[in-house]
């Protein structure tokens, strides 16, 4: 049976990520996996590639994860919970194990846009029954900002610091999702923790499909976005309703919304509370915002236009 | 040669105990305290949820109060807070600091 995505009924169950962690103060990611543990049913093993959330679940000789976790090296989480995925099947078609497990992923944009990209793609091109969760705060967080293939057009990073010479991140978002799909995997999907019975509602229906399964969700960090420890939920929220963040999912190749704002905000909305956008609204940059929104209108158009409207209301 | 298992050594790359990270406090972190107005409470559990430190007391479907030995004061609670009437049930103040 799958739990029931009430809260009360969810608050009642144990919490498999335990406090004590090193996470920021605020952090998405921390609320992210938070919301993913809590729809599992079944007993999960997870892995995570160096990263915000390895580094602060795990350190020295304690570790928030009251499941069993492993860390593996940047480059190859995908690779290694395939591992275990196989050794499983191994065990239990001789009959030493007869539970059923479940395999999830927990990288960040660093492990699976860039770094961990090459192992992501063989372990989805194999079918190993695993569900890869990408927690997407737009650049190498851990080590203090620096830009990567997530990082969105126009922000300051460490290493794309906007000043006279650039104004940010001259490149675009790599579209990790339509990547992901491209390897004709059974789901794939984009979700956001402001919505959360959207998220959770996904990672039910991941975990009911064998075969490999991607969801990239987006994981608000105020420290590399330059804004306030307060408002994980809320640039979550906004980036939603300004469709930078759309919610969808790709069940068997067919595209379909999950969610359509009750009024699509500017960019701008999303953009102005973050620092690492601030020079953007000088008048000499404001190109790279209407470039934004542009490019934002289009995708989300063609995918209105490609029959992929929302399929029901999702509460707020 | 012999292979040399790894937790023979003072790494242990094995941790045995689940979620002992709680033995670690984060409450120090916090300069910032969240206070609960019961009155203005519909129980709706949204901070408990979106809380990144599991820091609010829930029981049975009724918020208590919060755990000040992880809170880190980060007020995401306190701004995804409807409350009762546009009263919010959960407002962030200044910790006094002994
Ligand atoms: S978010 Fe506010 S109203 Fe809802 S349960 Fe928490 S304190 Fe109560
Ligand atoms: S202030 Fe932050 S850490 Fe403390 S209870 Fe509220 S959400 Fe949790």
């Amino acid at each position: 049976m799958t739990t029931s995505l009430k809260l009360k009924d969810l608050s009642k169950k144990e919490m498999l990520l335990a406090p004590g962690h090193r996470m920021c103060q605020g952090c998405g990611a921390a609320i992210v996996v938070k919301m993913v543990l809590l729809a599992i049913d079944k007993p999960v093993v997870a892995c995570s590639p160096t990263g915000c959330l390895e580094v602060t679940t795990c350190i020295s000789d304690y570790t928030a994860w009251k499941i069993p976790w492993i860390h593996s090296a940047f480059e190859n989480a995908a690779a290694t919970m395939a591992g275990v995925e196989t050794m499983y099947r191994a065990l239990k078609k001789r009959g030493k194990i007869s539970q059923d497990i479940s395999f999830v992923v927990f990288a960040g944009d660093g492990g699976t846009y860039d770094i961990g990209l090459q192992s992501l793609s063989g372990a989805m091109e194999r079918g190993h029954d695993m569900l890869y969760i990408c927690y997407d705060n737009g650049a190498y967080m851990n080590t203090g900002t620096q830009r990567s293939g997530a990082t969105p057009f126009g922000a300051s990073t460490t290493t794309s610091p906007a000043g006279s010479s650039v104004p940010g991140k001259m490149q675009h978002r790599k579209d990790i999702t339509r990547i992901m799909a491209a390897h004709n995997i059974p789901y794939v999907a984009q979700a956001s923790p402001s919505h959360h019975l959207d998220l959770m509602r996904k990672i039910q229906k991941a975990m009911s499909i064998s075969g490999p399964k991607f969801i990239n969700i987006l994981s608000p960090c105020h420290r590399g976005w330059r804004s306030k420890s307060d408002d994980a939920i809320a640039l979550s929220r906004l980036a939603v309703n300004t469709c930078y963040w759309p919610l969808f999912e790709m069940d068997n190749g067919k595209t379909q919304l999950t969610h359509t704002p009750k009024e699509k905000l500017p960019l701008k909305d999303f953009l102005r509370p973050q620092g690492r956008f601030a020079h953007l609204f000088r008048p000499e940059n404001e190109w790279i915002i209407e470039q934004s929104q542009t490019q934002i209108d289009a995708d989300w158009n063609a995918m209105i236009g490609a029959g992929a409207g929302a399929s029901g209301v999702i509460e707020e | 040669m012999k292979t040399k298992l790894i937790n023979q050594s003072n790494c242990r790359p094995v941790i045995t105990e689940p979620g002992n990270s709680a033995l670690l406090k984060t409450g120090t972190w916090r300069t910032l305290e969240p206070v609960l107005n019961k009155e203005h409470c519909i129980n709706c559990l949204l901070c408990w949820l979106y809380c990144p430190d599991m820091s609010v007391i829930v029981r049975d479907g009724k918020v208590e109060g919060f755990d000040m030995d992880y809170c880190k004061g980060c007020g995401i609670c306190a701004l995804e807070c409807h409350g009762k009437k546009g009263e919010k049930a959960i407002l962030m103040r200044k910790e006094e600091k002994e």
